[in-house]
């Protein structure tokens, strides 16, 4: 056994030398790094938000405010502690002085908490969408141009109950941050208007068989109210319409995601009719989306994209926009820890896809939102289709701030409404 | 179950005694690691050497319970996460969640409750031989990653305790990275001579003993599963100091640090390493490590990004291919080969 003592150890030594980078970026470029799940539950998204992120650069040729951006990409798999891993590296080995990202809800708290850590980089969140990632004890360098859950579900409770006359519904959602948020965002309005949720079915984060939960849902409801994203939903619906599940269904934003309308099987199927709101809709006829939409269909050809950017690839793309124009706001002065960077950013009237964006105090975007119903799209695909756009609604939902912090913070029953 | 080869378990006395001391090349690797820091970059630093020796310190807990007891136990990662949960909720974090005691109540008291937890685990575990140690201790696993991911009264549910960081203590700041590596590093070198050191002590070769035949063992007098639970006791001590230090590193626990991936995780280490020695948890945390971190860089140029976890999967495959004993296998072969030139 000393034989290993004596060979295997310096080699290690010698080996991890090796890894040393050289490091030393070359003048003018930038590098800036693209975080998003490549793996697990949400992988398909991830890669949709990879090209959210390249349709941006290509928009801009890979410069703003004087340099060449280089990006550099990362994968995490919506587990708060691969995320930080992967922001470590993107940061510390890679050098890059904005990062981009993360996907999921809880990715997004941790990476605030973190960011704390790293005050001479700038965060701009990709499209997590828990509720305290900005709302309490926000990180002054942590910067989130998209809406959160809440903002996503505003104006779903009112329809379902004026227009669907649903007044009596069942749920059903994944065990974490963002469908807590989603929930609260569609509970407030919902049970605000008459409402009443009669029982809630929280399930880990990439759960596989959902016959028990399944089992366990009550018949003698109006319709059930489904946030379960990516593999997640896919899985579900499969099952729930195997086991002879006939119920109306009601979307929280991701699991009616081009993600999932795109899905073989019959997963689809189950969603045809099914109302939800969420911060984009695939045949929104403005003139910025079309252009959107358009440059997106233009830059990967037809199998290596979905047929309209999802709510992934329009989050991440509308990061990086704000992360150029920024740049070319201050003619890209980075000085004093991003100072005048990150104030020309909170000052940012953003034109994206959907309309215009602005910042809250919180460094949170107040941005459009829409009624959305799952109908047959041209060539046999199922689309979003508009039935209302609200106007921008901030993060307190249009409450007063002090009033909307008396509700606390998301959880698996806030609000009650039963 | 006998997992490990027997020639390591008859070490003699002359040999023992040799194999605790200091000999030169292991000098020059532990002054290699120690000057580290002069010639590598914070990432390499930390990211790397840093989170090698904190997988590896619990791999090494699994290797002397599966090498030396031949009791593989994947409930090691859950040992780890109760010390890094109580250090998380019984000590400060950034979050103002759990009871903010100072580091030393919290950090007795962790290693306290994670080592009770690993004796009733045992208790339980050496009931059961072979495959059904593997299972019962999986479930062990998958059931506490699932209570923390459910819990939000002390665990805070799938979020976890964000900004948990190593407190000041000796005038240092151990946050500090070069601060921070030296730490890992010491605690290490400790547990990697601590496990040697038993190993090789009374209780160490009963142990081994017992692996290869418990009821020769039990006739001739020896009580095997008191030995069997304070192998159990011992590891879990190793076991729990991992984990707190990987609670560190990360800056936060959460259900995914304990879940059953990072229990396959950790046996993965273990076994590419080689589990008949203490190093090889640590080469073999190494090599996932660095597999884990850079892969995605090296695929870049071979096939689409998105798809790194297969080069990942495939330096595993080819590892326990080439050796069925993982790394070490593959020395002792070499070793071997050397000694039959030579003496030719």
């Amino acid at each position: 056994m000393h034989f290993t003592r004596s060979y295997v150890l310096p080699a290690i030594a010698v080996a991890a030398a090796m890894l040393a980078p050289p490091a030393l970026a070359q003048e003018k470029t930038l590098k800036v790094g693209g975080l998003a799940t490549l793996e697990g539950v949400f992988a398909k998204n991830g890669e949709d938000s990879m090209r959210g992120i390249d349709v941006a650069l290509k928009e801009y040729k890979n410069t703003a405010g004087g340099y060449k951006i280089e990006l550099i990409k990362a994968s995490s798999d919506a587990k708060p502690e691969t995320a930080i891993r992967a922001a470590r590296k993107l940061i510390e080995q890679d050098g890059v002085k904005i990062l981009i990202g993360p996907l999921s809800g809880s990715e997004g708290l941790a990476m605030k908490d973190f960011a704390k850590t790293k005050p001479e980089i700038t965060f701009i969140n990709g499209t997590s969408a828990a509720q305290d990632t900005t709302l309490r004890d926000p990180a002054p360098n942590f910067f989130r141009f998209w809406t959160d859950g809440a903002q996503w579900s505003w104006g779903l409770g009112e329809y379902v109950v004026k227009v669907k006359g649903w007044k009596k519904i069942a749920a059903i959602a994944e065990d974490y941050s963002f469908p807590y948020t989603l929930m609260l965002g569609f509970a407030l309005d919902y049970c605000g208007h008459g409402g009443k949720i009669v029982s809630r079915s929280w399930v880990p984060l990439g759960t596989k068989d959902y016959a028990s939960y399944i089992a366990a849902l009550p018949t003698d409801v109006d319709a059930i109210y489904v946030a379960l994203g990516g593999g997640d939903a896919i899985a579900f619906l499969n099952q729930y319409q195997q086991a002879g599940g006939k119920a109306k269904l009601i979307a929280g934003a991701i699991t009616v995601d081009q993600s999932i309308l795109t899905s073989k099987g019959k997963a689809r199927e189950a969603l045809l009719g099914t109302p939800a709101a969420q911060p984009i809709a695939d045949n929104d006829d403005s003139p910025a989306w079309k252009t959107f939409a358009k440059a997106y269909q233009d830059a990967f050809p037809p199998d290596q994209r979905f047929p309209t950017p999802s709510l992934f690839a329009t989050g991440y793309y509308i990061a990086t926009k704000a992360m150029l124009e920024g740049l070319n706001a201050v003619k890209g002065d980075l000085s004093n820890n991003h100072a005048a960077y990150r104030q020309a950013l909170s000052k940012l009237k953003l034109q994206g896809p959907t309309g215009e964006i602005t910042l809250d105090e919180n460094r949170q975007a107040i941005a459009p939102n829409y009624i959305t119903e799952v109908v047959e799209g041209p060539g046999g695909s199922m689309i979003n289709r508009v039935i209302k756009k609200t106007p921008p609604i901030s993060q307190t939902l249009g409450m007063d701030r002090a009033k909307f912090l008396a509700f606390g913070p998301v959880g698996r029953d806030n609000p009650k409404c039963n | 179950m006998s997992v490990a080869a027997h020639q390591d378990g008859a070490a003699r006395p002359a040999e023992r005694a040799r194999a605790l001391s200091i000999d030169l090349p292991s000098l020059a690797v532990l002054a290699l690691l120690i000057l580290l820091p002069a010639f590598t970059n914070r990432f390499v630093l930390t990211e790397v050497f840093g989170l090698t020796f904190a997988f590896g310190i619990i791999a090494l807990s699994l290797q002397f319970l599966a090498g030396y007891g031949g009791m593989v136990n994947l409930a090691q990662i859950t040992v780890a996460g109760i010390a890094g949960y109580m250090v998380a909720v019984l000590g400060p974090n950034t979050m103002g969640f759990g009871l903010a005691w100072p580091w030393w109540a919290a950090i007795p008291i962790a290693l306290l409750l994670a080592v009770a937890a690993s004796a009733l685990i045992g208790l339980l575990a050496i009931r059961t031989d072979g495959i059904y140690t593997i299972m019962i201790t999986l479930a062990i696993c998958a059931a506490f990653s699932y209570f923390t991911f459910q819990n939000y009264e002390i665990f805070n549910g799938y979020n976890g305790v964000n900004g948990v960081t190593p407190p000041r203590f000796f005038g240092v700041d151990w946050t500090e990275p070069t601060a921070f590596y030296y730490l890992l590093l010491a605690f290490a070198a400790l547990s990697y001579i601590a496990a040697l050191y038993v190993s090789r002590s009374t209780f160490g070769l009963a142990l081994q003993g017992i692996r290869d035949s418990a009821r020769r063992m039990e006739a001739i007098g020896f009580n095997v599963p008191a030995h069997r639970v304070a192998a159990y006791v011992f590891t879990g001590a190793i076991a729990a100091v991992g984990g707190i230090l990987l609670t560190w590193h990360n800056g936060r626990i959460s259900p995914g640090t304990i879940g059953v991936g990072a229990a396959i995780d950790i046996l993965i280490m273990a076994v590419i390493g080689g589990i008949r020695h203490p190093i090889g948890p640590f080469i073999g945390a190494l090599i996932f490590v660095c597999l884990s971190t850079f892969a995605m860089d090296i695929v870049e140029v071979v096939i689409p990004r998105e798809r790194f976890k297969l080069v990942v999967g495939l330096g595993f495959l080819l590892v326990v291919l080439f050796s069925p004993d993982g790394v070490m296998g593959i020395v002792d072969k070499i070793r071997q080969s050397v000694r039959r030139n030579s003496s030719a």
